[in-house]
């Protein structure tokens, strides 16, 4: 047993950074196999410039049965022995770790670039976009597909390594870094008037999500909470993004395997839902209705019934459509056993999400270490457990139709009061850890902030960094052909991973 | 089979006969910015300006000019103007041909120009777009995508989206162009044959938006690619897209 105790806080608190405890690496490491070994996961491990030119490492777990969020540090020296071995969820945050901090993890088995940064002052950059040792198979009927950045539709870009044997998928290897602006970088030294801008562009279809996470940073930073009814507001915020969201990826699942009607019908619905956001914020992302405080926007009784009778239609047109999907054998034989996961390998590579709830997994920040109005309003966790296509698109369906119910029992209540209430500047030489389950999954934001009360590190995690390896391990034994099948039903962030 | 047929019976047609009516948007919508420089004073302190977060904003002899180029159309600068001079109307109209086109003065927009004659001869019913994000948030992504589906039925003008830069007429461009993106970019454009077009959407692709001045972008497609039509907005409306496009090829009649 490691010899100390890690400092366990809420979603949503802030701690003083003296209270963390700093441990020698090899409790670090102890303690962070321990903590897994008990059914936690790893939301963040990042470094931390300290003092004389070193680094410090910070590990935080989210440990489900307590609903904590365990903290503790360690100085870093140059190397150490990687955790990825017997950890493999932190595998990619590893990497991250070699690539911005020189800090070797000996014994990673996978040490590639993960974003390609920008190095200061014109310095050398350790390697080129994209040029990667990819992982090679070898043998008389492999042969090698390689697709992007640039790709077929109108998405984002990212680079996909295909090793296969004929049709069959052997290895799917993806890097990514193309969409790097540095947004961990421009918040440091923050908060500014550019912050929230940031945030509600870390990852634009999920704005609300980032949104909130920084809000609930700043809030807890500050010592002050928000009143109910921007809690409420925010929460049908979240709910409506998710439901926007979803209907579009059950559309585009449609798309991929040439079922047009779900596919037109959800195209239309999903900008149906935008357009409920936009009614209350005046735009279809969300941009500007989420401020630390509170809320930027108000709803009153007539847009309030307005946006509940759009929704019933909404939610009936979506009926209609998606039930298409259930109802037609042929959509089910291309949906069910497509890259399928087990719990295990969900668990192992710590997904999060639908594609971990698709797993059978029931993981949900909301239920687990709920903040906000989720502490007081709860909400069904949807689970499948086939861990195919078929799981990733039913759990969907499933959570659209929670949020829906959510929403409307949320409007009803809403009760008057201010929507925006001032927050006292961020406390001085603190840590604050916020989790927030967006449509994609758990969105981690921590903040640490120096005697001047201002950033001096800001890390945030969207789900897609937990989420792409899952998508390449989905992939493996599939056939090429159903690789945008299989994307889609992931429908990972480029931006979100590439921050 | 019968139930897809009931459903779409159900669902009815909903495309949206634009242009001929006008697209209906939300109440809150933030369009053009409107400046009333008579009411622009000189007692607040050049609060808009300093409340602005990517520097939009900018004080001359005759009162503000606002860079829609820039403009995350956050309103931060009407909310601080003491004297009401600035305010977001709901008019989704934004597209410009020219760049200095969207230093806005008063309230007066120059809207974009149609092509030449000779272009619109090439491009006029059909034009094919490749679509490039160049370090794009997904939003602008979200909303140049929504232009395919039945409400905009951006098939119905001649444009259509294609996969590969050799089958298209241009190009058209989201995010602030990172420098990791900057070679794919450059090769993609080379790969679209002459003469072709770039359409720069939303304010990164017009300016660098938010990440402006950041090292690891290159503040926009303007430094590495011509530009022939600049849509504003973070994102701009689905609207304000396709009321660009529809310019440029002088479908408005």
């Amino acid at each position: 047993m490691p010899s100390f105790e890690p400092l366990h806080i809420l979603n949503g608190q802030a701690a003083a950074l003296k209270d963390i405890p700093s441990v020698p690496p090899e409790d670090f490491r102890r303690a962070t196999l321990d903590c897994v070994a008990e059914g936690a996961r790893v939301c963040a491990l990042f470094g931390c410039p300290a003092a004389g030119g070193r680094t410090r490492l910070y590990m935080l777990l989210a440990h489900p049965r307590q609903g904590q969020i365990a903290v503790f540090s360690s100085e870093a020296g140059p190397s150490y022995p990687a955790l990825t071995p017997d950890c493999p969820q932190v595998h990619l945050f590893e990497r991250e770790l070699a690539e911005d901090y020189g800090i070797l993890p000996e014994g990673h088995p996978w040490l590639k670039p993960v974003r390609f940064p920008h190095r200061e002052n014109g310095a050398p950059r350790p390697a080129e976009i994209g040029m990667i040792d990819f992982y090679r198979t070898e043998g008389e009927q492999v042969h090698e597909v390689a697709v992007g950045p640039v790709h077929a539709g109108i998405i984002e870009p990212g680079h996909f390594r295909f090793q296969a044997s004929g049709e069959e998928v052997l290895h799917l290897e993806i890097s990514l870094g193309y969409q790097h602006r540095g947004v961990e970088r421009a918040l440091a030294g923050g908060p500014d008037k550019r912050t929230v801008h940031y945030m509600e562009t870390l990852a634009g279809d999920t704005t609300v999500g980032h949104a909130t996470a920084y809000a609930q940073v700043m809030e807890s930073l500050g010592g002050k909470n928000p009143g109910f009814r921007a809690q409420t507001l925010r929460a049908v915020a979240l709910e409506l993004e998710r439901m926007a969201n979803h209907a579009g990826d059950l559309g585009a699942l449609a798309g991929d395997i040439g079922y047009l009607p779900t596919a037109s019908f959800c195209g239309r619905l999903r900008g149906d839902i935008l357009n409920l956001t936009a009614l209350v914020s005046g735009s279809r992302f969300g941009r500007g209705w989420i401020r630390p405080g509170g809320v930027g926007f108000d709803i009153d009784w007539a847009t309030r019934d307005r946006l509940l009778e759009r929704l019933e239609k909404i939610v009936r047109d979506l009926t209609g459509a998606v039930d298409l999907l259930w109802n037609t054998p042929s959509v089910l034989a291309r949906f069910e056993g497509a890259g399928a996961l087990t719990a295990a390998q969900a668990v192992e590579l710590g997904l999060v999400g639908p594609a971990a709830r698709a797993c059978g997994l029931s993981r949900d920040v909301r239920f687990e270490l709920p903040s906000g109005k989720y502490r007081f309003s709860q909400i069904p966790v949807a689970t499948w457990s086939s861990g195919d296509v078929f799981a990733r698109a039913w759990v969907r369906w499933q959570e659209i139709l929670n949020s829906a119910e959510f929403i409307r029992a949320e409007l009803e209540s809403l009760q008057p009061e201010e929507i925006l209430t001032a927050i006292p500047g961020p406390a001085p030489e603190s840590l604050a850890a916020v989790l927030v389950e967006a449509w994609r999954g758990e969105i981690c934001h921590v903040a640490m902030t120096g005697a001047d009360g201002r950033f001096s590190r800001y890390k945030a995690v969207d789900p897609s960094f937990h989420n792409w390896a899952g998508l390449a391990q989905a992939l493996r034994g599939q056939q090429i052909s159903d690789f945008p099948l299989c994307n889609k039903s992931f429908n990972l962030s480029y931006c979100g991973h590439d921050l | 089979m019968i139930k897809p047929l009931l459903e779409r019976l159900r669902q009815g047609r909903r495309t949206f006969p634009f242009p001929e009516a006008d697209p209906e948007l939300p109440e809150r919508f933030r369009g053009l910015p409107s400046l009333d420089t008579a009411r622009c004073g000189r007692d607040c302190g050049d609060a808009c300006l300093k409340a602005c977060p990517t520097g939009a904003l900018s004080r001359t002899e005759k009162g503000v000019t606002l860079d829609l180029g820039c403009c995350l159309f956050c309103a931060e600068c009407a909310a601080v103007c003491p004297n009401g001079a600035i305010r977001f109307t709901r008019e989704y109209r934004l597209a410009a041909s020219k760049r200095q086109d969207l230093l806005l003065k008063e309230d007066t927009l120059r809207l974009a120009s149609a092509l030449d004659r000779k272009a619109l001869k090439l491009f006029g019913h059909s034009l094919k777009l490749r679509q490039v994000s160049a370090g794009g948030c997904n939003a602008c992504e979200s909303d140049v995508n929504v232009l395919n589906t039945l409400v905009f039925d951006l098939g119905r003008f001649g444009i259509q989206f294609v996969a590969s830069p050799r089958h298209a007429d241009g190009l058209l461009v989201t995010g602030p162009v990172t420098e990791n993106m900057r070679l794919a970019l450059e090769k993609t454009w080379a790969a679209v044959p002459a003469p072709k077009l770039v359409i720069a959407v939303g304010a990164c692709a017009i300016s660098g938006g938010p990440y402006r001045g950041r090292p690891e972008t290159l503040d926009g497609v303007g430094p590495c690619l011509p530009v022939d039509l600049y849509v504003p907005g973070c994102p701009p409306h689905p609207w304000s897209i396709l009321d660009g496009l529809l310019r440029l090829l002088d479908r408005l009649g």
